[in-house]
């Protein structure tokens, strides 16, 4: 595992993908050679890319080694990847300016260590503000809570 | 002539017009602070700033982000020349004799240069960009599907070859952007494909959750947990003027920077990265004393910052000419213009005259603005580094997140965005450019509509393509581009196998711009 290449392993997943891409495509009709139908494009990229991502496996043994990729920043990506998915979650379910005061409230509180009332007031702010200018002044329609906020 | 100056009559009457003025200017602040600010490149900073623009009409929309664009190009000179960070990649050149100059004492004189250098070639590269557009334009409308495809064929291989990295990265990240572009309905048969009962995807994946979640979401992960205390100094406005013997050092290496900046542009790739880094070399091959080059040498921030600036009207030229973008900054205004109801192409000029002359003349108005706005807030300018990161990234992920959920109402787009965020994010670690994936998605409806088309019009005859001179031409450069990227990766492979341990690339997960 750690004589691997970036290219290997990002080859090795964009064959894979290819071949999840090829197989589904078998459900669109192809059409002829002369009469492409709406699988024959899907089909001819994907088969480029399963032939780009063998070359990458084929051309990558000599690259950069995985192991030496540093993920240092992890942990805060994937503290800011699940304030994005809480907001996908959430937007709808409780409007704009609670989901995205929350939001805003745990990165700067809890990811940050800023304190809570830095949090509040940043989040409040930008929460309010910003639906302010896009609501009020640009006439962007966001959603609205259950209790209208 | 006559007909130009009439027409940009009409563009100035656009561009002056109450609210056009303000996008103009609000672009060229935001643009500049998009530079200033180290982490938010143009690309980044358009992405995240497309859906302000929903707003607007078409022609203050495309201002405002033409006004980010070049505006980042003058931002990021002045965090070089201060404090030797790079606002954005373009600027990493004027580092170099930027802050030598600044730590001799001459910041003023290098941020003014900066500043004249970009207004000059900015503005001599919009009276290249008016000139060459319309006629470009015009040889365009001769073009069939078969010329269509092929001229989307030979965009998206120019830019896998001018693309860092071998060719078959590169070519693996369009092919990806192509096929994330075949979901949604076939618009020959109406038939629905990869859509997995979403109705959502129905239309396809949409540009903007894409561009947003590659460069802007993929930025913000990618500096997440960075300490930023900065040491801010700004000259005062006396410091600001250079002298003669500066002014004199400058000429040429702005006169050569706007000329080839404006060139590189039109290519596909990064071109406003590309022209600074061969303006660099070119000054200091063609300087009488070399050795100067890295202690201070006006030329070396002269040559590149010009270069930058011009080369970002060169890469309108094909996209408002040809509807074809030429990196990914275009292929992101293109996404405005369609989500505005334009359709981009050769018939733009034609049939938007008001909105291609109106851009036109808010460049010219803006490269003023920019020039009055940068030097006496020069000092403001900076200070914004000193807006704490663990404010910034949250606000933009909010902003981000606002602008995504509004184009559609869909929260469908915002987990598109947080996808493609992830997936940048693991390509960048892995130094894999993502250009070429939002290129291949913007273009991926155009290739298979013109490939189908031709095919229907040669009843079937591959042989249309190789018939048709100008399609025949474009296939065979992009052939040969294709066979000499493959040759290049591979014997770079052979090379570097022939040693025992390679040394791992320096710097993963580098800003892309």
């Amino acid at each position: 595992m750690r004589s691997l290449t970036i290219d290997h392993v990002a080859g090795a997943f964009f064959t894979a993908f290819a071949l999840g891409v090829l197989w589904e495509t078998q459900k669109i009709p192809f059409g002829f050679l002369a009469e492409p139908g709406p699988g024959a494009m899907p089909t001819l990229l994907a088969s480029t890319l399963l032939a780009c991502s063998i070359a990458l496996i084929i051309g990558g043994r000599s690259g950069k080694r995985v192991a030496a990729v540093q993920w240092l920043e992890w942990r805060h990506a994937v503290a800011i990847l699940g304030t994005c998915a809480f907001m996908a979650l959430a937007l709808e379910r409780l409007g704009y300016r609670l989901t995205i005061f929350i939001a805003l409230l745990v990165l700067v509180a809890v990811l940050e260590r800023k304190g809570w009332i830095a949090g509040i007031v940043f989040g409040a702010c930008f929460s309010l503000g910003s639906y302010y200018l896009f609501n009020a002044l640009l006439h962007v329609p966001l959603p609205q809570g259950p209790l209208g906020l | 002539m006559g007909e130009i100056l009439q027409n940009l009559a009409v563009g100035f009457a656009t561009a002056l017009s109450p609210d056009v003025l303000v996008y103009a200017f609000a672009g060229c602040l935001v643009g500049t602070l998009v530079g200033v600010l180290p982490g938010v490149g143009p690309l980044a900073g358009i992405s995240l700033l497309l859906p302000v623009t929903f707003g607007l009409n078409a022609t203050s929309a495309i201002v405002l982000l033409a006004g980010i664009y070049y505006g980042a190009m003058y931002g990021g000179s002045t965090t070089s020349i201060l404090m030797r960070i790079p606002g954005e990649a373009a600027s990493v050149m004027t580092c170099i004799d930027g802050y030598a100059m600044t730590q001799k004492g001459r910041a003023g004189a290098a941020l003014a240069i900066a500043a004249v250098g970009s207004f000059v070639a900015g503005t001599l590269s919009v009276v290249a960009l008016m000139l060459l557009a319309p006629p470009l334009a015009e040889f365009a409308l001769r073009f069939g599907p078969p010329e269509h495809f092929a001229l989307l064929m030979l965009g998206l291989l120019v830019l896998a070859y001018m693309t860092s990295g071998p060719i078959t990265r590169s070519l693996t990240m369009a092919a990806l952007g192509l096929l994330l572009g075949m979901v949604g309905m076939d618009t020959m048969t109406g038939l629905f494909r990869f859509e997995y009962g979403l109705s959502e995807l129905g239309d396809g994946i949409g540009i903007v959750p894409v561009a947003v979640g590659l460069f802007g979401i993929s930025e913000i992960l990618l500096s997440a947990g960075r300490a930023t205390r900065v040491d801010v100094r700004a000259p005062r406005l006396r410091e600001l003027l250079p002298n003669r013997q500066e002014w004199r050092a400058s000429a040429g290496p702005i006169g050569r920077g706007t000329v080839l900046g404006f060139l590189i542009g039109i290519l596909p790739g990064p071109g406003h990265i590309i022209s600074s880094f061969v303006s660099y070399s070119i000054e200091r091959r063609l300087s009488k004393h070399p050795e100067r080059f890295g202690q201070g040498a006006i030329e070396g921030v002269a040559g590149p910052e010009s270069a930058n600036n011009s080369a970002t009207s060169g890469a309108l030229v094909p996209m408002l000419a040809l509807g074809l973008p030429s990196g990914a900054v275009p292929a992101i205004m293109l996404a405005a213009m369609m989500i505005h109801g334009i359709a981009p192409g050769p018939l733009l000029i034609q049939e938007q005259p008001q909105l291609f002359w109106g851009v036109i003349a808010s460049m010219y108005v803006g490269n003023a603005v920019l020039l009055i706005l940068n030097l006496p807030m020069v000092g403001v300018f900076v200070n914004i580094l000193r807006v704490p990161y663990s404010y910034l990234y949250p606000s933009l992920l909010a902003f981000a997140t606002l602008g995504v959920y509004a184009v559609n109402n869909s929260v469908i787009d915002v987990w598109i965005m947080a996808g493609a965020g992830v997936v940048g994010y693991i390509l960048r670690k892995l130094d894999y450019e993502i250009a070429p994936i939002i290129l291949g998605l913007v273009l991926a409806p155009m290739l298979e509509l013109n490939f189908r088309q031709s095919l229907a019009m040669s009843a079937g005859s591959y042989s249309i393509f190789f018939t048709r001179p100008i399609a025949v031409v474009m296939l065979a450069i992009a052939l040969t581009l294709l066979l000499l990227g493959l040759r290049s990766a591979f014997s770079r492979a052979a090379h570097a196998r022939s040693y025992l341990d390679p040394e791992p690339s320096p710097e993963p997960g580098r800003k892309q711009s």
